[in-house]
């Protein structure tokens, strides 16, 4: 078995590919422009991107199992709509943190239950939850609500200081947070585990008996939650509650995923990804920033530029493997194709 | 034989939809044993393992495990019972490591976090005390061999339950040095007490590592028989159902006078792991049968032969005409047609009316644009269903409202509207009626004697021998002789399956 | 009379028939002038002649979308290709003749259809991941041509594809309809409907009977994005401006639910042209009917999003089984 370094390579690709990336795209930022290496700049993309740090951390286990999630972006904007308005009412800071969480946890339960009970299509579900979220979202109010609660506000102001001068937000420090406990349930759980295994082949972990549909509700009701966390961490940072916020953010969190590695067939990536993900598409907005001439859809066409060299990546590793297994086939069977040696040939 | 019986099972039916797969059968498996359950397709080996893991529910009978009556509902519940089943196609996950392979479900835990050492330690001591192979556990299933990822699989199965344990053809995709391991772990396990049920279609397997053998034809059990005592020309004669020597009535071999020139010929045409390249000739107007059992690369020749798998090697001359990257479209252009063995997946589309199944071959003969109007559609397809007699109230019904005899006769149709030179048939008359079958055969004799050359595979040698004018004999996905008309005998063919002796070493 | 009223309700275009009915018999009774038609100038005007306009984008990607489905793909990256449409055929127009700009507005809609038919047949990605890539570089295409701003237009040609009458009607019908009988010539006129619905229901057997599914997947995806386009060029010409942001938003979701409100399976196999055309036809009213009431707009969302579920849960096995075994169990307790 000498494939060892190979194989370790090969899962590790991703990885090291997108970390790669953002120490290049780090590296170019910092020779070209002044100010770009500042560690106040590194901390930014924290807490600039912490609401999409934690979403696609969530979605990256919908995604392992092989499903998707598309209802993430409304969501967000949904919490944030019903933290505004309750805030507004004069509810308790923390009785709304609580119910918006509740909100996500019961959204994400009902989407699992829905595609698992009755072998709905995710993408469709999901959508449905999209609109319904959405929609929602503009029952309570067409127009933005800003949000003037004190709790909301100090919590939104609050810097965490570290490295002397250079500060990073709450919302950083959960993110975080959900990714380190994220990347230990992946690891170190049972359901983490057969989050993996459902990826991997589902016919395989229903005969093995492991709890299928448990961990597919579970894993939308995962999503659903760090879905209303990040629309949490978002509304802080936003200190407003509106309907149209981060319209098509679903493509972003998905995009981080794949560029984190989180194979979309299922069943292969690390936890790490997503954050690498957001990052790097963070490091190429920044540099846009900083470049100052090229205009804001520069990044969405660079993003997709890189959505599309890694979804080919992928593929080309899929591909490989097939391949592989077909050649390990051969190597085991030299019985079979050997052409010029007729049976009888051996008598003569 | 006085060991102690470890599972029984007693007239055991189970009915289909229209198929019988299981008839009044027993079978009974002893502590310390490897049994061999055998027949050709759709006997009812794969029925009965169903039935006993639960997948399926039976209609009538009883298992005993170890004298007490159980009844599983579902594989999980089997293996809980101490049934565990490990199937050709490998149930894991072979993105998660081999020693989760082994323990996922049921992972060792420390202080509430899964403990990896533990679960590598136990999984490396599993597979080196009980199976003998030391390998890494950590590295993920898929960068293992098929060999390995099968013997991991048998490791879980054993670590959960070690009463019974079947495996369902686990040898098909092996070679012989991990055939070698695969019966070494299966005697260590069977000194140690277990049951097992081994499934192959390899009889050099079968009388290398089996004690017993269990011989099921058409879902009825044939008999029950110890290993060292039963021939393999007996055997082979069991499971086809032809007695030996006697063959059928030679009046009704076909008395066609033979025509020499030559359509399709052949050299050295063969697929790294489908099958070995062959020499063949094909003559207008000539029916060859390719005779061979199950996985002898029947199938797979045929395939070939149609483009549908790429032969890497060789020479495919249609016509004069050196062929090179065939494809389906381009055999369909120089007058090939194929029905194909297995009818519901490769054949039929469901969704379509018989009119639309019947015309899609023409169709594509004829290219996108080049429709055929709607009125000559239902000409076509009403001259071929009265010319097959295909029973169907109406051409707009959907073909999966069909018998499935009638359902062949689509696909026939589908073909001869095409106006084929040669025509594959990949067992026509498996799982029909006698009466479809008959008219069946009939057709292939009328259609020779039109000049359409015919490949006619099928599993049943008494119509081989009655429909065909030389036959290649396969095993082991190898050309191993050739018989003409002449020559051709059940027994003679069961002869040479049966001992894989090339026929002109004899 | 009974077997053939049954079978008419057997019918898949039934039950998307009734949906609208029901719908339009609502209006009748809440909005009294639902109905009415003017003329005006030799123009009709109307409720119903207003939702026959401003359908036509969505039928026609709709239209387009339901060949894609069903050989069991999907293109969401449809919106996009809309927005590039229209963006470059409004830049173009400022230095070159109009016919020019709509070629080149049709031509890039089969580039972007070409594009994703080889992702999905050649390098065969599923085909969500595959149109994912335009759906999210098309918008940024879109704007980098338009240089971020809303061009407006300003030729008369252009605009009549838009916002003209023929024969009293709204031009865009007349491209809808086109566009609809060129479907409907190549679904019974040609072999595409027998090679559609063969491939979509069964791949395998489709390849034993000589189809060559990659030329037929890649062909599906460029008449989808030739529709996207087309609907790009209406919608630009009907406001007489090019907007890369917003034109075309979420129009995939609106196009898909068409579809499977029209009797077409997510799963593939049989489609139905004039059920996608029922379907949409649904859509346009819901949304003209809540704006008409004076509820808010955006509540179209939530209707559309169980709407959605509905409509899929009578596609699904389970529910289906669930459904039966209630009413069963009520049948037999009276």
């Amino acid at each position: 078995m000498k494939s060892l370094p190979f194989s370790i390579k090969e899962n590790h690709i991703f990885i090291v590919a997108t970390t790669a990336l953002i120490l290049l795209l780090y590296g170019y930022g910092s020779f070209s422009f002044t100010g770009f290496s500042s560690t106040q700049v590194i901390l930014n993309l924290f807490i600039d991107n912490a609401y999409l740090i934690i979403v696609a951390t969530g979605l990256a286990f919908v995604i392992i199992t092989g499903g998707i999630d598309l209802s993430v972006g409304a969501l967000v904007a949904f919490v944030s709509m019903v933290s505004a308005s309750l805030l507004e009412q004069g509810v308790n800071a923390y009785i709304v943190i609580l119910v918006t969480l509740l909100i996500g946890i019961i959204f994400g339960a009902f989407q699992g239950y829905m595609i698992d009970r009755f072998d709905l299509h995710p993408w469709i579900v999901t959508l449905a939850g999209m609109f319904l979220a959405r929609g929602a979202s503009f029952l309570i109010s067409t127009d933005s609500i800003v949000i003037t609660n004190e709790t909301y506000s100090s919590i939104s102001r609050a810097k965490v200081y570290i490295l002397g001068d250079s500060y990073v937000s709450i919302g950083a420090i959960v993110a975080i947070m959900v990714v380190i406990i994220a990347i230990y349930m992946a690891k170190f759980s049972k359901f983490g585990r057969n989050v993996y295994a459902i990826g991997g082949n589902v016919k395989s972990a229903k005969l093995m008996g492991l709890p299928v549909k448990r961990t597919i509700i579970l894993v939308y009701t995962l999503s659903g939650f760090c879905a209303s966390l990040g629309g949490l961490v978002f509304t802080f940072y936003m200190l407003s509650g509106y309907g149209l916020h981060l319209l098509g953010m679903e493509m972003d969190a998905i995009a981080a995923c794949v560029i984190g590695g989180i194979l979309l067939t299922g069943g292969f990536g690390y936890l790490i990804g997503p954050l690498l993900g957001v990052l790097s598409m963070g490091i190429i907005q920044t540099l846009i920033m900083f470049q100052g001439t090229l205009s804001s859809w520069w990044t969405k066409i660079a993003v997709g530029f890189l959505l599309f060299l890694f979804i080919l990546l992928q593929r080309l590793i899929v591909m490989r493997r097939g391949r592989r297994k077909v050649i390990r086939l051969e190597k085991q069977n030299p019985s079979l194709p050997v052409p010029s040696q007729p049976v009888s040939g051996d008598f003569k | 034989m006085s060991s102690a019986i470890l599972l029984r099972a007693e007239g055991i039916s189970k009915s289909f939809p229209g198929v019988k797969a299981l008839s009044n059968v027993n079978f009974s498996l002893r502590r310390g044993e490897i049994h061999s359950l055998m027949g050709e397709n759709g006997a009812g080996k794969s029925t009965l393992i169903k039935v006993l893991t639960g997948v399926h529910e039976k209609d009538e009978g009883s298992f005993y495990l170890e004298g007490k009556p159980i009844s599983p509902v579902s594989p999980q519940d089997a293996q809980r019972l101490g049934i565990s089943t490990v199937y050709q196609e490998i149930n894991l996950c072979e993105n998660l490591s081999v020693a989760e392979n082994i323990f996922i479900g049921r992972e060792p835990k420390k202080r509430g976090r899964i403990d990896w050492k533990e679960m590598n330690c136990r999984a490396e001591r599993i597979l080196s005390e009980r199976l003998k192979i030391n390998i890494d556990v950590t590295k993920i299933l898929s960068s293992y061999s098929t060999a390995i990822q099968q013997m991991v699989a048998i490791a879980r199965a054993v670590d959960i339950s070690s009463g019974v344990l079947i495996l369902d053809e686990p040898t098909s995709s092996l070679d012989k040095n991990e055939v070698k391991q695969l019966f070494e772990v299966m005697t260590k396990l069977k000194s140690e007490g277990m049951g097992i049920v081994f499934i192959s279609h390899f009889l050099d397997q079968i009388y290398e590592i089996t004690d017993r053998i269990t011989i099921l034809r058409n879902g009825e059990q044939i008999g029950e028989y110890v290993t060292k005592e039963i021939s393999r020309s007996q055997l082979v004669s069991k499971m086809i159902g032809r007695e030996w020597g006697k063959d059928s009535n030679q009046e009704n071999k076909n008395t066609r006078k033979e025509v020499q020139q030559v359509f399709v010929s052949a050299q050295n045409l063969g697929r790294r792991g489908m099958i070995s390249p062959l020499d063949f000739t094909l003559r207008k107007g000539e029916i060859l049968g390719l005779a061979g059992l199950l996985g002898s690369g029947r199938t797979e020749f045929a395939k070939v032969l149609f483009g549908i798998e790429k032969a890497d090697q060789g020479v495919l001359t249609i016509d004069h005409q050196q062929i090179r990257n065939m494809t389906p479209k381009a055999a369909i252009d120089k007058g090939f047609s194929f029905c194909p063995e297995d009818r519901k997946v490769e054949g039929i589309v469901n969704d379509l009316s018989i009119r639309e199944n019947i015309i899609l071959g023409l169709q594509t003969k004829r290219g996108l644009f080049k429709y055929i109007p709607m009125n000559e559609q239902r000409e076509i397809a009403q001259k071929y269903i009265e010319l097959l007699n295909i029973k169907t109230p109406n051409m707009e019904e959907r073909i999966d409202n069909l018998s499935g005899g009638n359902q062949q006769k689509v696909i026939l149709a589908r073909w001869l509207a095409t106006a084929p030179k040669l025509l594959i048939l990949d067992e026509p008359t498996r799982g029909i009626d006698v009466g479809s079958k008959a008219e069946i055969r009939k057709l292939i004799l009328d259609l020779a004697s039109q000049g359409i050359s015919i490949l006619f595979i099928s599993a049943e040698l008494e119509e081989m021998v009655a429909c065909c004018d030389r036959v290649i004999v396969l095993r082991d996905r190898k050309k191993i002789g050739e018989l003409d008309r002449t020559e051709m005998s059940e027994s003679r063919i069961m002869d040479m399956i049966a001992e894989g002796v090339p026929v002109d070493e004899t | 009379m009974k077997h053939n009223f049954y079978k008419i309700t057997q019918m898949k275009i039934f039950w998307p028939l009734v949906a609208l009915a029901v719908l339009l018999l609502l209006n009748l009774f809440l909005l009294p002038g639902f109905f009415s038609i003017q003329i005006k100038d030799g123009h009709l005007f109307g409720s119903v002649i207003d939702i026959l306009n401003r359908v036509m984008p969505l039928l026609i990607i709709s239209l387009g979308m339901t060949m894609v489905i069903a050989k069991e793909g999907i293109d969401i990256s449809v919106g996009s290709v809309l927005a590039i449409s229209g963006a470059l055929a409004a830049a173009m127009m400022e230095h070159t003749s109009v016919w020019v700009a709509l070629l080149a507005a049709v031509g890039v809609g089969i580039i972007c259809g070409l594009w994703n038919g080889v992702l999905v047949s050649v390098f065969e990605i599923q085909p969500m991941v595959a149109t994912l890539i335009l759906l999210t570089v098309g918008r940024g295409i879109a704007q980098l041509i338009t240089g971020g701003q809303i061009l407006s237009i300003d030729n008369s040609v252009y605009q009549y594809l838009g916002s003209g009458f023929l024969l009293g009607l709204p031009f865009p019908i007349f491209i809808g309809a086109a566009i609809f009988l060129i479907m409907m010539y190549l679904k019974k006129r040609t072999a595409m409907g027998l090679f559609l619905e063969s491939i979509g229901n069964n791949m395998t057997a489709s390849k034993f009977a000589g189809i060559q599914p990659k030329k037929m997947i890649i062909l599906v995806y460029t008449i989808c994005g030739v529709c996207a386009a087309i609907a790009g060029i209406i919608v630009s010409a009907n406001v007489s401006s090019a907007d890369a942001n917003n034109a075309g938003l979420w129009i995939e979701l609106d196009a898909i639910l068409a579809v499977v409100i029209g009797g077409t399976s997510m799963r593939g196999g049989r489609y139905f042209l004039g059920g996608t055309i029922v379907g949409a036809f649904f859509i346009q009213t819901l949304s003209t009917t809540i704006y008409s009431v004076g509820i808010n707009p955006q509540i179209v969302m939530v209707v559309k999003a169980i709407v959605v579920i509905l409509v899929c849960l009578f596609q699904s096995q389970e529910f289906r089984k669930l459904f039966l075994k209630f009413t069963k169990k009520k049948v037999s307790f009276s």
